[in-house]
């Protein structure tokens, strides 16, 4: 679509976003620090808002890793339909154009009350606010023999990167006729249609690749997200390759076995040619040494500056909060990242703070050329996030809406990183 | 600041029942609200918050606005030729200032 753009108007052109916003600096001023922890969505947003917006405060960004596979679209990789170098961003720009401090290393400790963080190579670094995406962890013991090592194995990959490649690798090598279980997760976890996007997906490949292969979803839940759309979609596109277990018929998954690649449920047991495991979920490591977590395993965060309910001075966003309404998404996550950046910049500057104004908008592939999408916003009421407004794709669509549907989602998925990114 | 100027692009004729495309801008260095002057004070916020585009005074399209938004905002949309007429557009400035254009559309 590169008929339309501003340079239609002959003096504007996309470089005026963002630089126009920067302000000068005034005079006089100590700089305020503020550290980001994490270079995922979230974190990046963060960071590159904070620094666009406000050129007084200095912006030091904490993320061991160089480069950033995205989970979003990664199952189109598993499918080999998007090689995984193009869903793979650096933190270039943020650092040269945005004048971040992006520092490599993994931040080991939070101390709240000295507003210090302790980097794993031993040096420590003050902050006056602090923002902490730590993304998601596994809980370790849910499902017995799932250890370290069962993941090079069983991948999960849910963490975009190696083991999306290990999952493609395995699914490459599968023999026609082969069974793949995915076990899909408890809620609340990372991205609700995902687990059933990817059995779509794969089954697009096993469909072109190996016609007689049969998926088999374990399911720790009763039902899923956006159900009717995707049962109507295997029908539709895979009669009878899909199969979907809920809990109540399996009793849940109880153990893996490495050994004979099986997945064990109170019932059955079920032998994988592959198998893909996403176990239950938390927030992330360091959100629970800084005391930044509940009893959930989530972290409580005012719904207007996303501040810490536990921590104050700290802010959090992304996959880690109690969200309310607000699923655990990218778009979400992004969209917390706005209103905390705001947030933070108007206490830091004496500015006036404005309401905040949240949203998701997600695209799920249901084939190669059929997709739906939703689009949702969110406000915060009595202290919880609220969907005010949604719109979500109906099972009645025609393939023409779908079609589109597809196409603009890799147009979202190139804006939206370009916003995070670029 | 510059003053902001509103411009618009669209067809002056169209045939009933199709859509036709609109595109609309207006250069608007949008302060953040953030800044401070030379003596320290913050400097207000002044970004378009709202734009609105009327069809024979009909609400066609409409958006809100809030940080995070670019400066010189840009918006394209698609709309449904149905007769001839004037379209409005408005946009609404923090403070309470309006900028605004009419454009006539004729629908054979």
């Amino acid at each position: 679509m590169k008929s339309s753009t501003r340079r239609e108007f002959g003096c504007l052109t996309g470089a005026a976003l963002l630089t126009a916003l920067r302000p000068r600096l005034a005079l006089g001023q100590a700089k305020a620090r503020v550290i980001v922890i994490g270079g995922g969505i979230g974190g990046a947003t963060v960071a590159k808002y904070l620094a666009a917006s406000v050129t007084t405060i200095d912006v030091t960004l904490v993320e061991p890793r160089r480069v950033y596979t995205t989970c979003f679209f990664s199952n189109l990789h598993l499918a080999g339909l998007r090689p995984l170098e193009q869903l793979t961003h650096g933190y270039e720009a943020l650092a040269k154009q945005y004048g971040i401090t992006v520092v490599h290393e993994s931040a080991e400790t939070i101390d709240p009350s000295a507003k210090t963080v302790t980097l794993n190579n031993g040096s420590k670094l003050s902050y006056d606010r602090l923002v902490v995406a730590p993304g998601i962890a596994f809980r370790g013991g849910a499902i017995e023999g799932y250890d370290e090592a069962a993941i090079e194995i069983m991948p999960h990959a849910w963490n975009a990167g190696p083991q999306t490649r290990l999952l493609r690798q395995q699914l490459e090598s599968m023999e026609d006729g082969g069974l793949f279980v995915l076990v899909a997760p408890p809620n609340p976890f990372r991205c609700p249609p995902a687990p059933y996007e990817r059995a779509s997906l794969i089954a697009s490949y096993f469909q072109r690749s190996k016609p007689k292969a049969k998926i088999l979803i374990l399911d720790a839940k009763d039902s899923f997200n956006a159900q009717d759309l995707f049962q109507d979609a295997w029908n539709r596109h895979y009669p009878g390759m899909i199969e979907w277990l809920p809990a109540q018929f399996t009793g849940g998954v109880t153990a893996v076995d490495t050994k004979t690649r099986s997945v064990i449920t109170a019932g059955e047991t079920f032998k994988a040619a592959v198998a893909n495991v996403i176990p239950a979920q938390m927030a992330g490591r360091l959100a629970h040494q800084a005391g930044l977590a509940n009893q959930s395993g989530w972290c409580p965060v005012d719904p207007v500056t996303f501040e810490s309910a536990l921590q104050p001075g700290v802010h959090l966003v992304g996959d880690a909060i109690i969200g309310g309404d607000m699923p655990k998404s990218a778009f979400c996550a992004n969209s917390q990242a706005k209103a905390c950046a705001f947030a933070i910049a108007a206490d830091l500057t004496g500015s006036t703070r404005f309401p905040a104004h949240l949203f998701n908008t997600c695209y799920t592939y249901l084939a190669p050329d059929d997709a739906f999408s939703n689009a949702i916003s969110f406000q915060p009421v009595d202290g919880k996030l609220k969907t005010v407004l949604s719109f979500v794709s109906k099972v009645e669509e025609s393939a023409d809406i779908r079609r589109l549907a597809a196409r603009a989602a890799e147009g979202w998925y190139d804006a939206f990183t370009h916003d995070v990114f670029g | 600041m510059t003053t902001p100027t509103p411009r618009v692009i669209v067809p002056s004729a169209a045939a009933k029942g199709e859509f036709f495309q609109v595109k609309t801008i207006i250069s608007h260095g949008m302060e953040t609200g953030l800044r401070h002057d030379d003596q320290g004070n913050v400097i207000p916020r002044k970004i378009i918050n709202k734009f609105v585009c009327r069809y024979n005074d009909s609400v066609v399209f409409s958006v809100d606005l809030h940080e995070a938004i670019s400066a010189n905002p840009f918006f394209e949309f698609s709309l449904l030729a149905t007769e001839s007429g004037r379209l409005d557009f408005v946009w609404e400035e923090d403070g309470g200032d309006v900028y605004a254009l009419s454009h006539q559309l004729a629908v054979g």
